[in-house]
């Protein structure tokens, strides 16, 4: 019980602060080895082998391997590989990652939970044998060192120490560190760098092309091409005494040698230009900068600059002839930008990057650039020896490190994510580029499961409300399995005081929290998720599929659990009364809106199912109408489906999404839903209610949007909502149907993301839904797709006393970091959709030509964003500026007399061009109006249109043939 | 899981402690010669000194026929913590200890013995390095045997907090002041560990009723395990035979 041995005492200097913190040692802990009786282990407490194999030609007897800090944070995708086992990790190692890398440490108790990879991390800090305390002016790298060394020959006499026979395990120190190598070997403590170990390990092909590359320190002078990087110390002196400024780096999408970084005290982010400028900075990296005086700011140069293809070696170009550096003519004071340059790095943000490799012309080669997919990232160079293999894959990469003496940073292939325009290699380049968690559920999330065949037990329908004989129906889109929800309607006895008809109206949705219960590896995995994630072809479900297709969707015919809200509502839809509870459902139908459209619509039709439609649509107006008097926004986003063959599951057709009187029916009582579990969980929990918000738009995003509106002759008034959505209303022009929704559109972009927070940590003015014109809002309906609403459902249950309060669920701090975890995946899930969407629009185009109408959008610069409500596409229409005049002021570009101005209508060629595998895009050319020497002349196309002509007929056949299936894009109750 | 990481994954503290494991305790009875009892107790790295004046008849407003006025005075040196603040004896955050104080050591001491009478207690933190009022709880109890003051039982306080380990629920024995700092709830308990009453019970946070059990549980446990060190303590000053060689003057 009394275990402290004995007493020492840390000391820390903080600014003025003595910190003294107790330090226990202990006798009691564990070397973790098999080949050792002197501690008291018991037997599940041994995780490294007492006769480990030796797989390093350099140590032909069994050894143990001590790694250092440098190795685990460099190392890791060597690690990672099941080569290596019986390592010992040190507690200094550990906590030395732990505040380096979070990521890292993460990927390393990763491994050390692996029981196969004989990883044991050994408490040397709190070991009375092991603990050593810094010395007097010793530095704490050296003094970590030092406890390695320590902790290493500890090890080497422990094991020794009890074997009479003369057979145990040795001990090998890797280290890259010189000089800590020879102390070591002094100390009598064998070591190795582990470069020599890994490339004399036999039997692990590809080991060798994951060694990370050698960090060459930054004071390294030699062949150098870039400025060094100050050290943390002079960094932060510097910022201190307000001479350098810190930001995140974010590099030009079309210029790889121009970047921005926002700092605390400048409007305008401070600009970035050259190699010299950037000095090794990367998309993301915490970076200090230190800004030119007045004189010598300049403006950010329009022109699009992409990496040359061939390596030039270790040479910057001559930068004055890519960057367009003269000061600019004319005295357009507006343009000029505070610049600066990059003098250090604070933090690397590096991940690994999805990408090609661009394989070295001379064969027999190692060393490749690599191109990642992303263009914000320099292009990497790394080793490897199957270049043949690899050039024609999709592979993954980690940047390593980017010494001053290399043009590109230095990386190492992880691994190859398939050929190149195979389509499930693109979709895992998507997925890993947004971050998307998409592995296959693990062994211990599979376990929460209930066994396929499950039915509802007695004893729990015997708690619940029995719905099963009350007519309930799911209206979904076409090919939806995962059914979140369902509805029903009824006319009910009495009328209210006005004398008013009274409807019971309920919303049933699938109980997910039955079957989720909190804390279990379901529940984590389903929490890191947040969200499924929606690909053209492919769903990433929260949940397993037993799940989301079954046991939890609302399918017809089958009894389900179900979480219920029921009003009693008038025929004027003014909410009676609310209630919650727990249910038991089966659902008379499950329909989709055109099935449910035609079943209101045909009158012969008098079933239950009919009729309850009828009303829930006629209230479902009402509902609207009332919402949008509130000032509620009516948007819109051009939303595509395709059409994909069910066998290369390629798309063969696209079209603009179509909405039916349905789609808002199910719309409203899903809104009208969440808004009456929004104010229940408001009131039950101050502190910890999830809710969704949506804040106002700042009024300048407004700025070119109103300018474009004024120039067709509307004055939108955007001070409040509902004067924006008034003014939106009146917005019409007689003969230009689209012209309204095209403005609801482009009023989409202005606004902000809609944001889940918890009710403790923002005042009640701030929940506003902005958006939906209603002062609170959650989300209920979508449990098996949103974790958010699984959290809601577990609070409204808590407060019903249907189920158990748990203590995380009710704590701030965790409410908040999962709306963070939440809006993050959400944000990423919605990017990776996009680009879902980007790349199926690209095969699509592939073989394909055509002449479209087109409206613009926008008009930039160089461009004109423009949309082909066809299709609802959009893409940038380049106007060479030799041609073109832009006029920033009133946004219009203007060529021979003729005016290109937002909302303009155009006919535009689409193409796909293919010249850049990574990069292929729609290529957008001007039709009408015509301008000479510009616009695209149909007379030559008429061949090519003769044979898409051609193409599309077999096209059609085929899809005649094949029973096209569509696709399972579902955007619903999107605001 | 909420709130820092308190447990290593190897289930150590920060400080090398397992989660059931108090600091250290070192204390000694009889410290000064001037009042009728004291008491000088260590744990970890808080330190306070109790010194306990009577019984001696009480002051005519507080006296009480039912037994014996507990008078007690709860101060914080000046340097007891990394920041210097000058604290105004008396201050609110005194006050309150003071009758938590009280509260604790009237549940221990057999009141009826002495009507109409009064016992001074007086408990100065010297450092404080989380825990302090368990300490002077502790150490008061010391000095109250030092004086001679009949006791029913000895009062115990100790603290406890939660910590995850692998998404397990893990309570922690006498939490340190970085611990406390983590933001974790801290729960106090003051309790007669040999009859296994409670005298006071405090909570800095609020805790999830589902834990409340282990880690009050985990509190008693410490309080008996104080127990077990203040009674050798006891013994071993009495062993000393009364010599009163150790007397520290200040
Ligand atoms: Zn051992």
């Amino acid at each position: 019980m009394w275990t402290t041995k004995t007493f020492l005492t840390k000391t820390k200097r903080g600014n003025i602060l003595k910190i003294v913190r107790e330090h226990y040692l202990r006798d009691d802990l564990l070397c973790g080895s098999a080949a050792c009786n002197i501690c008291p282990h018991k037997d599940d407490e041994f995780v490294l082998a007492s006769n480990p194999e030796s797989i390093c030609a350099l140590f032909e007897y069994p050894h143990y391997l001590v790694l250092d800090t440098n190795v685990v944070l460099h190392q890791m995708d060597v690690l990672e590989e099941d080569a290596l086992t019986n390592v010992i990790i040190l507690q200094t190692v550990l906590e030395e990652v732990k505040h380096q890398n979070t990521a890292i440490f993460q990927r390393l108790l990763e491994i050390i939970g692996n029981k196969k990879r004989k990883f044991y991390s050994f408490v040397n800090e709190h070991h009375k044998d092991t603990y050593i305390e810094r010395g007097p002016g010793e530095k704490p790298n050296d003094r970590n060192d030092r406890a390695i060394r320590k902790a290493a020959s500890w090890y080497a006499s422990h094991l020794s120490a009890n074997n009479v026979g003369g057979q145990f395990p040795k001990i090998v120190l890797l280290t890259d560190d010189e000089g800590n190598r020879k102390i070591a070997q002094e100390e009598g403590i064998v070591c190795c760098s582990v470069k020599d170990y890994i490339e004399n390990v036999n039997g692990f092909v590809g080991l060798i092309d994951k060694l990370s590359k050698n960090v060459i320190p930054e004071s390294c002078s030699k062949d150098a091409l870039y400025p060094a990087h100050l050290t943390p110390t002079q960094i932060h002196s510097g910022i201190r005494n307000g001479k350098l400024f810190q930001g995140t780096f974010h590099a030009s999408r079309d210029n790889f040698l121009e970047g921005t970084v926002s700092v605390n005290g400048y409007e305008k982010p401070i600009l970035l230009q050259g190699h010299i400028g950037i000095n090794r900075a990367v998309d993301g990296d915490m970076v200090a900068v230190e800004i030119f005086p007045e004189e010598e700011w300049r403006k950010p140069s329009d022109i699009v600059l992409e990496d040359k293809a061939d390596d030039p070696g270790d040479l910057l170009e001559e930068e004055a002839v890519l960057l367009n550096t003269a000061k600019p003519a004319d005295n357009n004071k507006d343009e000029i930008t505070p610049t600066g340059k990059v003098v250090g790095i604070i933090r690397r943000k590096w991940r690994q990057y999805c990408g090609i490799l661009m394989p070295s012309k001379f064969p027999g080669a190692t060393r490749h650039l690599f191109t990642p997919a992303e263009k914000r990232i320099p292009r990497v160079r790394i080793e490897t020896r199957q270049s043949d293999i690899l050039a024609a894959q999709r592979i993954l990469v980690a940047l390593d490190s980017w010494p001053r003496n290399s043009r590109y940073p230095l990386g190492h292939f992880v691994r190859a994510l398939g050929p190149i325009g195979d389509k499930d290699a693109e979709n895992e380049v998507i997925l890993l580029e947004h971050d998307v968690p998409h592995a296959r559920f693990s062994e211990a999330v599979l376990a929460c499961l209930p066994p396929n065949d499950w039915t509802i037990p007695e004893e729990e329908i015997k708690k619940r409300v029995d719905l099963r004989s009350i007519c309930i129906c799911s209206v979904d889109p076409p090919g939806c399995t995962d059914i979140d929800d369902a509805l029903h309607a009824r006319p009910i006895e009495g009328t209210t005081a006005d004398g008013l008809v009274k409807y019971e109206v309920g919303v049933h949705i699938a109980d997910v929290t039955y079957f989720v219960r909190p804390n279990t590896a379901l529940d984590k995995e389903a929490a890191a998720r947040s969200t499924t994630v929606y690909l053209v072809d492919k769903r990433i479900d929260m949940v397993p599929d037993l799940l989301s297709s079954n046991l939890c969707s609302l399918r017809g015919g089958e009894e389900r659990l179900a979480f219920s809200c029921v009003w009693e509502i008038d025929e004027n839809a003014n909410v009676l009364s609310t209630k919650f509870h727990k249910s038991v459902i089966k659902s008379a139908a499950a329909m989709t809106y055109e099935e449910a459209q035609i079943a209101i619509d045909d009158s012969a039709r008098q079933d239950q199912i009919a009729s309850s439609l009828r009303v829930l649509n006629a209230l479902a107006k009402k509902l609207k109408r009332k919402r949008l008097d509130n000032g509620a926004l009516l948007l819109a986003s051009p939303e595509i489906r395709f059409q994909v063959d069910s066998e290369t599951h390629d798309p063969i057709e696209v079209q603009a999404k179509k909405i039916v009187d349905t789609n808002s029916m199910v719309e409203e009582f899903m809104l009208l839903a969440n808004v009456s579990v929004a104010e229940k969980l408001a009131a039950e929990y101050p502190q910890c209610a999830l809710l969704r918000r949506h804040p106002a738009p700042p009024p300048a995003n407004f700025t070119t949007f109103l300018k474009a509106a004024m120039q067709q002759g509307f004055e939108i008034d955007v001070s409040t909502n509902k004067s924006f959505s008034a003014s939106l209303d009146k917005a019409q022009i007689p003969d230009r149907p689209f012209f309204n929704t095209l403005l609801r559109i482009m009023a989409t972009r202005c606004m902000q993301q809609a944001v889940y927070f918890s009710s403790g940590t923002k005042m009640q003015d701030e929940f506003y839904h902005y958006g939906l014109a209603c002062p609170i809002y959650t989300h209920f309906t979508s449990p098996i797709r949103r974790y958010a609403d699984v959290i809601v459902h577990r609070l409204l249950a808590a407060c019903i006393g249907e189920d158990v309060t748990h203590a995380s669920l009710l704590d701030t701090k965790q409410a908040d970091s999962i709306c963070d975890n939440l809006n993050y995946r959400h944000r990423q899930a919605q990017y990776a959709g996009r680009a879902s969407v980007a790349l199926n629009t690209h095969i699509l185009f592939k073989n394909r030509v055509e002449i479209e109408a087109a409206v613009v959008l926008s008009v930039k610069r160089n461009a004109l964003q423009v949309l082909i409500p066809k299709y609802g596409l959009e893409g940038p229409l380049y106007l060479p500026s030799d041609k073109f005049t832009y006029n920033e002021e009133e946004h219009f570009q203007i060529c021979n007399g003729v005016v290109l101005k937002t909302f303009d209508e155009l006919t535009v060629r689409l193409s796909l061009d293919s010249t850049n595998l990574q990069h292929r895009k729609l290529v957008f050319q001007l039709v009408e109006p015509h301008i000479p020497g510009f616009s695209y002349v149909p007379e030559q196309a008429m061949d090519v249109d003769a044979k898409t002509e051609e193409k599309k007929e077999e096209k059609v056949e085929a899809k005649k043939r094949k029973e096209a299936r569509d696709t399972k894009v579902k955007k619903k109750a999107k605001k | 899981m909420p709130g820092p990481d308190l447990l290593s994954s190897q289930g150590l503290r920060l400080d090398g402690r397992r989660p059931n494991e108090l600091r250290r305790i070192k204390c000694k009875l009889g410290v000064f010669t001037q009042p009728d009892g004291s008491a000088y107790l260590e744990q970890g790295n808080t330190k306070v000194l109790a010194a306990v004046y009577g019984p001696h008849q009480a002051a005519k407003s507080k006296s009480s026929t039912d037994g014996v006025v507990v008078n007690c005075q709860y101060s914080t040196a000046t340097f007891s913590t990394g920041e210097r603040k000058n604290r105004p004896r008396g201050d609110r955050k005194s006050q309150e200890m003071s009758m938590h104080l009280r509260q604790a050591l009237t549940a221990a001491i057999k009141t009826e013995l002495y009507p109409r009478s009064q016992i001074d207690i007086y408990v100065e933190v010297l450092q404080a390095d989380g825990g302090a009022y368990c300490a002077g709880v502790n150490a008061a109890t010391l000095a109250l045997i030092d004086a001679g003051i009949p006791l029913r039982a000895y009062a115990c306080a100790c603290s406890a907090s939660m910590a995850w380990r692998a998404g397990q629920p893990e309570p922690l024995l006498d939490v340190g002041h970085v611990e406390e700092a983590a933001g974790g709830v801290v729960l106090t308990v003051a309790a007669l560990p040999n009859t296994g009453s409670i005298a006071l019970l405090e909570m800095s946070h609020r805790l999830h009723m589902d834990y409340f059990d282990v880690v009050l549980s985990r509190a008693m446990q410490g309080c008996r395990d104080i127990e077990i060190i203040l009674d050798r303590a006891v013994r071993d000053h009495l062993a000393e035979g009364w010599t009163k060689q150790d007397i520290v003057t200040i």
